[in-house]
């Protein structure tokens, strides 16, 4: 929780990269909350990854959070990531609390769109 | 004056402890919770008298016809119409949709006018839009001012308009609309006025005759009913015109192989079995906020409103969405607290026992007129008090200290 908190604050990764190959945005319809994630390759790995955005604590924690760990990361591993990963990254177990995993999983989420997109 | 601490005792779920804490249940514009009368009369019904209704010639299936006609009488009395121009819908939503397919589909022309306003909930909205986009009309929409209420120079969209939907009270900025006013404008035109009534029916008397709307809509889940029963008022004269909007059982008159004929309104939009439990447990609700009587409710609401938005102020950082003054608006508050988004806000209260709503409460367009995103809102009924509001206010101390 302090973790999410200090990362609400003072968000990491957080930014635009200009010539990114992944480059998307999308709404969580219940909320309004907006994250557009940016993706740097190099090759089949992840060389660098911000986010933008407005949302709650959890969305830009969760953002915050996914955005470092992909980075050396292969697209392919990204694309087998899910609930589980996320909510091992946010070091919190949503699954009692179905309106917020939409909220940890908005960035995940419009991150694959982006990654299929590319494709 | 209403004794909210007395009439706790008849709601089960409010003694429940939520995370360790009593449960401060501040959600009503979503769904109020159900006293044991209305439990008791549902249970009743299906342990003495359930049969289908409307068929069987015995005494089961007499009970249940008596049940749930008398049920329609009591609910037409309540916002003073005849029985005949009373449907039971599932909810408002559906009310609205019905009004939309069997009239809309049908009346509004390409090129009219349909209006309605930036402040209506989705359910009062989408479907405007999209009659008027399947038909070719011009959707008007009534925008607000900054205290969220319509100004009186938005209302010349109403003129001519071949239809026009708006809520009678706001669900976020809580906002009474003079649709008494609007109706007339519209009538000027030979239009067809629907008003949304889902968060002023369980606040205050409502009579349908004296504000002069053609088709009101309401649900009775927000008024100590069950869920999935809807009303629809319409103008016994427009019903009888209008074509059904579900066929099958129960609204026919003669079924032949070339054709059939329609039963007469309200059995024309009745199709199949109905959900008597739900008419049942809806007309025991409406017993029981009668004997409190609706202008005490109103009072209660007004009481609760005037003290929780001294208290919301005194916390600091909170900016109360809609009217000052709460004469002009139904029991809810809408707001957003600085630096802190409203799902978190939710969550840290939550921790203390307190449901609030966070989002942006199926009114996008408002929300965007608005130029916020979402937005916390706490929605107050008949048990509510001063407590559950400085519960509120310590919870969202809390949370503005966490989080600053």
């Amino acid at each position: 929780m302090e973790r999410i908190l200090e990362l609400y604050k003072k968000p990491e990764n957080f930014g635009e990269i200009a010539d990114a190959e992944v480059k998307k945005t999308d709404y969580n319809p219940s909320c309004g909350d907006m994250v557009q994630m940016f993706v740097k390759l190099d090759g089949e790995k992840v060389a660098d990854a911000k986010f933008k955005g407005h949302g709650c604590a959890i969305s830009t924690a969760s953002a915050s959070l996914l955005a470092g760990h992909i980075k050396g990361k292969k697209i392919s591993e990204i694309e087998k990531m899910g609930q589980k990963e996320i909510f091992t990254l946010i070091g919190i177990d949503l699954s009692k609390n179905p309106s917020r995993v939409k909220c940890a999983m908005l960035p995940l989420t419009v991150l694959k769109q982006g990654i299929k997109e590319m494709k | 004056m209403i004794d909210a601490d007395k009439l706790k005792g008849d709601f089960p779920i409010l003694a429940r402890k939520i995370n360790g804490k009593r449960l401060v249940y501040l959600d009503n514009a979503a769904t109020t919770q159900k006293p044991k009368q209305v439990i008791q009369s549902i249970t009743d019904y299906y342990e003495n008298h359930n049969a289908n209704v409307h068929r069987g010639v015995y005494t089961l299936a007499e009970e249940a016809t008596l049940a749930y006609e008398e049920a329609r009488k009591s609910i037409a009395k309540f916002i003073n119409a005849k029985p005949e121009e009373i449907i039971f819908t599932k909810n408002a939503t559906e009310a609205l949709n019905l009004v939309m397919y069997a009239y809309g589909m049908n009346a509004v022309k390409k090129g009219e006018r349909v209006t309605t306003s930036v402040m209506d909930h989705h359910s009062s909205f989408v479907p405007w839009q999209v009659v008027s986009k399947k038909k070719g009309a011009k959707l008007e929409i009534m925008y607000v001012d900054k205290e969220g209420t319509i100004p009186d120079s938005e209302l010349s969209k109403l003129e001519n308009a071949a239809i026009a939907g708006v809520v009678h009270a706001s669900n976020v900025v809580g906002t009474l609309n003079d649709v008494q006013r609007m109706a007339n404008i519209v009538h000027e035109g030979d239009g067809v006025f629907v008003a949304d009534g889902s968060q002023s029916v369980p606040h205050m008397k409502v009579d349908v005759k004296k504000i002069g709307v053609d088709f009101f809509a309401f649900t009775g889940h927000k008024m100590l009913g069950p869920m999935g029963i809807g009303v629809l008022y319409g103008k016994y004269e427009i019903l009888e015109k209008m074509e059904p909007f579900f066929y099958g059982g129960e609204m026919i008159s003669e079924v032949h192989e070339k054709g059939s004929k329609w039963a007469d309104p309200p059995a024309k939009f009745e199709a199949g079995t109905p959900n008597v439990e739900g008419v049942v447990g809806l007309a025991s609700a409406i017993d029981y906020l009668e004997k409190i009587g609706m202008e005490n409710v109103r009072k209660h609401d007004l009481r609760l409103l005037k003290y929780a938005m001294e208290k919301l102020d005194e916390v600091g950082g909170i900016s109360i969405l809609g009217p000052k003054n709460p004469e002009k608006r139904t029991g809810l508050i809408a707001f957003t607290m600085k630096g802190v988004h409203p799902h978190d806000l939710a969550q840290v209260l939550d921790s203390e026992g307190v449901a609030i709503r966070a989002g942006h409460h199926c009114t996008q367009p408002l929300h965007e007129k608005l130029c916020i995103e979402n937005s916390a809102r706490a929605s107050f009924y008949i048990y509510n008090d001063e407590k559950d509001i400085d519960a509120l206010c310590s919870g969202l101390a809390k949370a503005k200290k966490l989080f600053s």
